[in-house]
């Protein structure tokens, strides 16, 4: 069945690419969905019946073929299932067979392109393919095959951003998605290669196991010799940064919304850039071992999430408020799995791809009702023409913003995965990563608030005539809104306790052994009985699972070891516990963070809507600082683009023409134009005499060689 | 058949010969006849060579299908492979007839152009095969006369300095070559490949005129060959006769230059340099990784700013190659196997890229990347060849370019991180010159009015991809077609590396002990 939902695919890429010529485009592009929905559909009895007690450590494979083999090296197609990959997995088929859907209604009339113009099959063929590159990615049993998906969903990605190849701006777009990500890869490759180095393996079972002792090890790498774990913890995160779009590494994202608006919500919002996220969460046994990396990851991610959020604040690009957003919320990913959350991470990835999704597909819709305009500033008192575009946007910002009721798990799917991280940040020590991301929360809400207020409240304005024109999407737009609101809505509710719930529940929930703890410490549950441990937890778990919350603290810890589950947290992991302990106020941060971002929101853009304006001019400097995305992409021309090229012209004119053919073959060149004057009549077939001569030259050499030889 | 070495080797040769003696005229018939006995006989040789390929004993890390006999002066002529040239045979007799295809619009000397390339797919197949010294120098060296020929007299408009430019560069640097082959039979007696490679040369340091010579004669016999084998390759700082070489030269020259000639230089450190001189190989390591490293960001960053599209592919190559030299001189059996990897996945990438040139220069007459734009409006199938090439070209994971390229990085992080960080910033650079180049020439609108015509890839043009699309596939995404065949003989050729290093005892620093016990 796992190979089925894999290929599947790419077999929907290849019939609808190839294949369209033969079955007519129409017929390809319905076997591509459906293929998909089918991928969406096992995907699902992939995830619900999935127990990981029935596996050793959680997780089984299924071997397809050998791939790289050279000496120590052993690599294979072989897909691993746990818990991680069946989280990816229903995340990607169903946000990919909704936004396949979605895209007969939102491609059928494309402006950019002339009429006869055979567009649709590629561009299903280009999505089908991501999908299988992304499944590639997460079912992957080593690094290698993780790189190829990696790599691949990186293809995908370069593709659909220049998907309208007319316009020289998708063209740069796709161009510099693709380089950004290989600045990012670049460190993935030494990660993998130092991996390989240090424990001749790049297979996860054996890395995990490994890992105690890469946390022992100290590697010699470029100056200096530093602890193993650490250094390579920090490569890979380097790979995450570019597919995540974090800081540093996050100038690629917002022009990939040069790409049809559903690339951006599959490929750029739910599922590619979550991928440095799953990678993070897939090294867990590596992070947990890696304090100096993960302190790293935790404060990059706070980082990004307070940039990305100032930068959202004035975008006026629908898309492009919506990307900030999404590199925001990476952020916040990152700072859950930094300071140990592993499944807070994954939590709100998981609610995120739906709300997300919606959110990108809501903006798709709108832009499709307002003929293909983008800017903000153009929209205004929608609400009435497109009411169920406006309401799946409505529960998109309730979800992304947080709402819901404090203190308990009763909200709206964001709200219960972002406090999750937020309180995991506290519990985790990070006070800079817990004050950036409420921060950050504020400034979410108000960014949001301010798109749905600017797009459907208020006056129309911008051209009257593409108002009177704006017309409701049609049903096969509708319907992907409508599944995903359903995800926006109740994904956290439902899935709380298996992410974020008490040990036994999450441990339950990714395969990962625990144990019933001492009261007053954490200390290790004795690994040795894993299996005793693991039915006597089971036991307890279903005599407890009528207990109030807040009763049974400290009963479970993580008891595995690395490998054993699809998450490792180590021994003196105790953020889950802690996050649960938080203070009161902590939990109640974000809340009331929302509260006043959508104030503020209401504020500027209901109440006194030449507020932002006064504003913006006051505050000049200030504004074009975030307006311009505080610069990054002038400041990499000028530091990177620019020398690179200017090195390369002087290294070709200089370097190759005045110095080596100038100088160190000084001889031979002096000789060529003697030959060249020689050979002037060569046309005329006299350059044969001359290759019979060099024939002479050399047999007499070699005659003369032989003689010498033979006579000693 | 136990000739069939040469049975393989000759046939394009004796094709050329009846070429030469029985096709009379220069009429349309006489030019159609030449190109179809050429595209004959490389069809002929590609299939008795699969024979080899298929009763080849990849277990046996010996030289399998030997022939021995006495030739002129005592001279021995001596054929086998081993694991490390089959593949090279290989790789000869598949692209040989792909280039007659691609040049089946030649329409000057149209018998002459064939019996060149004839005559060069012989003297290529002999460099791969050859068992003995002599032997081996003779169609090393004789190679060249033919691609000189090609571009000197079916080039571009600066062809003759093109081509005296490659002839000189290669043929200096082989001078020292036949130096050391003196040197070595005067220490050996014998000009035997496999007896050399079994016999041990000198590695007791000493000094000459004041300057001491870290593994003695080795490490000069080993200098010797490297001044041949870089200028072959092309290594950076000798690598300026390849662009101007592939830019003069035509398609199809360009395409047995870059997938097949430039394989001489590193088959020729895996057969000589590093069997025979360990020691000197071990000495010279270090310096070799590090121009290999510099080659790669330094061609790369140069590709970069070329206007002229063959000029950034042959750079391109010499970045590639650099992946090449750097495999082979980590010395460990990743860097190796990735080495060999690379220079057959290079064989069909570079080819492939460079019949993606050709495809629109004989549409375009013109190589300037400037003249194009927004030719995937009018030429999808050519769009999409070429893309899945330039992404071969960039090493994306699933095609051939990934593995060779993945393995020389992992090979040499093994051994020195310094210039495993520098060469793997040259997937970036790499990403950075390929599509800026696609971007340029495909992407885009099409405004130029020279090319609102121009017409799509015809049947021929589609069947000389197909191939080499799917073997890029094929081997990235089973490469152990490949490895199965050659990791004996590179196993084997590891330890022998690793024990003489070992055994020289070279006192030094820690490179070599990482490199042992790997």
């Amino acid at each position: 069945m796992e190979t089925i939902l894999l290929f599947a695919p790419l077999v929907g890429a290849i019939i609808c690419g190839f294949g369209h010529k033969f079955i007519g485009e129409k017929a390809a592009m319905i076997t591509a969905t459906g293929l998909l929905f089918f991928t969406a559909l096992l995907s699902w009895i992939v995830f619900l019946t999935f127990d990981p007690s029935a596996h050793e450590n959680g997780t089984y494979t299924v071997n397809i073929l050998t791939w790289i083999q050279s000496g120590a090296l052993d690599t294979s197609w072989q897909f691993r299932v746990d818990r991680l990959t069946a989280i990816m997995l229903i995340v990607i088929t169903t946000v990919s067979s909704l936004v396949h859907l979605y895209s007969f209604g939102y491609m059928d009339h494309d402006p950019q392109w002339k009429d006869g113009e055979s567009y649709k099959p590629r561009f299903f063929a280009y999505l089908s393919f991501f999908t299988f590159a992304m499944l590639m990615l997460v079912t992957a049993d080593n690094l290698v095959q993780m790189f190829f998906g990696w790599e691949g969903v990186g293809v995908a990605s370069y593709l659909l951003i220049g998907f309208y190849y007319r316009k020289p701006s998708a063209g740069a777009a796709a161009m510099k998605a693709f380089i950004v990500n290989r600045v990012g890869d670049f460190g993935f490759a030494l990660g993998i290669f130092g991996l390989f180095f240090l424990t001749d393996s790049i297979n996860f079972n054996e890395i995990f196991a490994a890992a105690p002792q890469l946390a022992e090890t100290e590697i010699s790498f470029l100056w200096r010799d530093w602890n193993a774990a650490n250094v390579l913890a920090f490569l890979l995160f380097v790979g995450a940064m570019g597919k995540s779009a974090q800081l540093i590494l996050h100038t690629w994202l917002p022009d990939a919304m040069e790409g049809p608006t559903p690339v951006s919500a599959l490929i750029h919002a739910a599922t590619m850039v979550t991928a440095g996220v799953f990678l993070v969460c897939r090294m867990s046994p590596l992070m947990e071992f890696a304090p100096e990396a993960t302190a790293f990851i935790t404060v990059l991610g706070a980082t990004t999430a307070f940039f990305a959020a100032t930068v959202g604040l004035v975008q006026t690009d629908i898309k492009r408020v919506i990307a900030y957003s999404t590199c925001s919320q990476l952020g916040y990913m990152f700072v859950a799995a930094g300071v140990g959350m592993y499944s807070a991470a994954m939590f709100h990835l998981f609610t995120h791809a739906f709300f997300k999704a919606m959110l990108f597909l809501g903006a798709g819709s709108v832009i499709h009702a307002m003929h293909h305009e983008q800017d903000m500033m153009n929209y205004g008192g929608l609400r009435k023409k497109i009411p169920y575009t406006f309401w799946a946007m409505m529960i998109g910002t309730l979800a992304i913003t947080g709402v819901g009721i404090p203190l308990t798990t009763f909200g709206f799917a964001g709200f219960l995965s972002k406090d999750a991280i937020i309180e995991s940040a506290y519990a985790g020590g990070s006070m800079y990563g817990f004050w950036m991301l409420v921060i950050a929360a504020a400034m979410t809400s108000f960014y949001s608030w301010r798109l749905i207020f600017l797009t459907f409240y208020g006056t129309p304005r911008g051209d009257k005539h593409t108002h009177e024109h704006a017309h409701e999407s049609p049903m096969v737009m509708l319907v992907p809104l409508g599944v995903l609101a359903l995800g926006a809505v109740f994904s956290g509710m439902l899935w709380y306790n298996s992410f974020f719930g008490h040990e036994d529940k999450v441990g339950k929930f990714y395969g990962v052994p625990y144990a019933e703890a001492a009261h007053d410490d954490h200390a290790k549950a004795d690994g040795h009985d894993d299996h005793d441990h693991d039915d006597h937890a089971h036991d307890e778990g279903h005599g407890e699972e009528g207990h109030d919350k807040g009763h049974d603290d400290h009963h479970y810890v993580f008891a595995g070891k690395p490998g054993e589950g699809a998450l490792y947290m180590g021994p003196d992991n105790h953020v889950l516990t802690d996050a649960h302990n938080a203070p009161k106020w902590v939990k109640v941060a974000p809340f009331i963070a929302m509260l006043l971002g959508f104030g503020l929101s209401f504020l500027f853009y209901i109440v006194k809507p030449d507020l932002p304006k006064r504003l913006a001019e006051q505050q000049r400097p200030l504004y074009l600082f975030l307006k311009n995305k505080w610069y990054f992409d002038e400041l990499y021309d000028v530091v990177f683009v620019k020398p690179a090229l200017a090195i390369g012209r002087f290294f070709w004119k200089k370097g190759d023409g005045k110095t080596i053919d100038g100088f160190l073959n000084g001889v031979a060149m002096g000789i060529v134009p003697f030959f060249t004057r020689l050979a002037g009549r060569a046309q005329s077939g006299y350059i044969f005499t001359y290759a019979f001569w060099m024939v002479l030259g050399i047999a007499a050499l070699v005659t003369w060689m032989s003689i010498g030889g033979g006579s000693h | 058949m136990d000739n069939i070495l040469s049975i393989v080797t000759f046939i394009p040769a004796l094709a050329a010969a009846v070429m030469a003696l029985f096709l009379r005229g220069e009429d349309a018939a006489a030019q159609q006849n030449a190109k179809w006995v050429a595209l004959l006989a490389t069809t002929i040789t590609f299939l008795v060579s699969v024979i080899i390929f298929v009763q080849f004993d990849p277990a046996n890390t010996g030289f399998q299908f030997v022939e021995e006999r006495d030739w002129i002066f005592g001279l021995k002529y001596k054929l086998g492979v081993d694991g490390i040239s089959v593949l090279f045979v290989m790789l000869t007799t598949f692209v040989m007839p792909l280039t007659i295809l691609a040049s089946w619009g030649v329409s000057t000397r149209v018998k002459e152009y064939m019996i060149a390339f004839l005559l060069l797919e012989t003297l290529m197949l002999g460099v791969f095969m050859a068992l003995d010294l002599v032997l081996f120098y003779v169609f090393f060296e004789a190679g060249l006369i033919p691609m000189f020929l090609i571009i000197g007299i079916w080039g571009g408009a600066n062809r003759i300095y093109a081509s005296f430019k490659f002839f000189l560069y290669t043929f200096l640097g082989s001078v020292l070559m036949l130096v050391a082959m003196v040197a070595m039979f005067l220490d050996a007696g014998t000009t035997d490949i496999p007896t050399l490679m079994a016999h041990q040369f000198s590695y007791e340091s000493f000094s000459v005129m004041g300057i001491h010579v870290l593994g003695g004669m080795q490490t000069l016999l080993f200098i010797a060959f490297f001044a041949s084998f870089a200028v072959k390759m092309p290594m950076w700082p000798v690598h300026t006769w390849l662009p101007d070489a592939h830019v003069q030269a035509p398609t199809a020259g360009s395409v047995v230059l870059a997938a097949i000639l430039l394989k001489m230089g590193g088959y020729g450190f895996l057969r000589f340099s590093l069997p025979m001189f360990p020691v000197g190989s071990e000495v010279m390591a270090d310096v070799i990784l590090w121009m290999s490293a510099i080659a790669i960001v330094y061609t790369s960053l140069v590709a970069m700013v070329q206007d002229d599209m063959k000029k950034l592919i042959a750079y391109s190559s010499v970045a590639h190659m650099g992946f090449v030299t750097m495999g082979i001189f980590a010395g460990n059996q990743q860097g190796i196997d990735g080495a060999i990897f690379q220079m057959l996945s290079h064989g069909f990438i570079s080819a492939a890229l460079f019949l993606c040139v050709g495809v629109i220069y004989d549409r375009m007459h013109t190589r300037d990347i400037d003249a194009y734009g927004g030719l995937v409006i009018r030429m999808p199938a050519y769009a999409l060849v070429f893309m899945f090439f330039t992404m071969g070209n960039v090493g994306l994971p699933g095609t051939s370019g990934f593995i060779g390229e993945f393995l020389t990085l992992m090979g040499v992080f093994q051994v020195n991180t310094w210039v495993a960080f520098v060469a793997t910033s040259g997937v970036i650079f790499s990403a950075g010159y390929a599509l800026w180049l696609y971007r340029r020439v495909v992407f885009g609108d099409l405004i130029k009015e020279s090319l609102k015509t121009i017409q799509d890839m015809n049947a021929r043009e589609k069947w000389i991809f197909a191939p080499l699309v799917a073997m890029t596939l094929l081997l990235g995404v089973y490469p152990a077609l490949v490895t199965d065949v050659i990791s004996p003989s590179t196993t084997a050729l590891v330890e022998t590396l690793n024990t003489a290093v070992a055994a020289a005892d070279l006192g030094s620093s820690a490179d070599v002990t990482v490199a042992a016990s790997h």
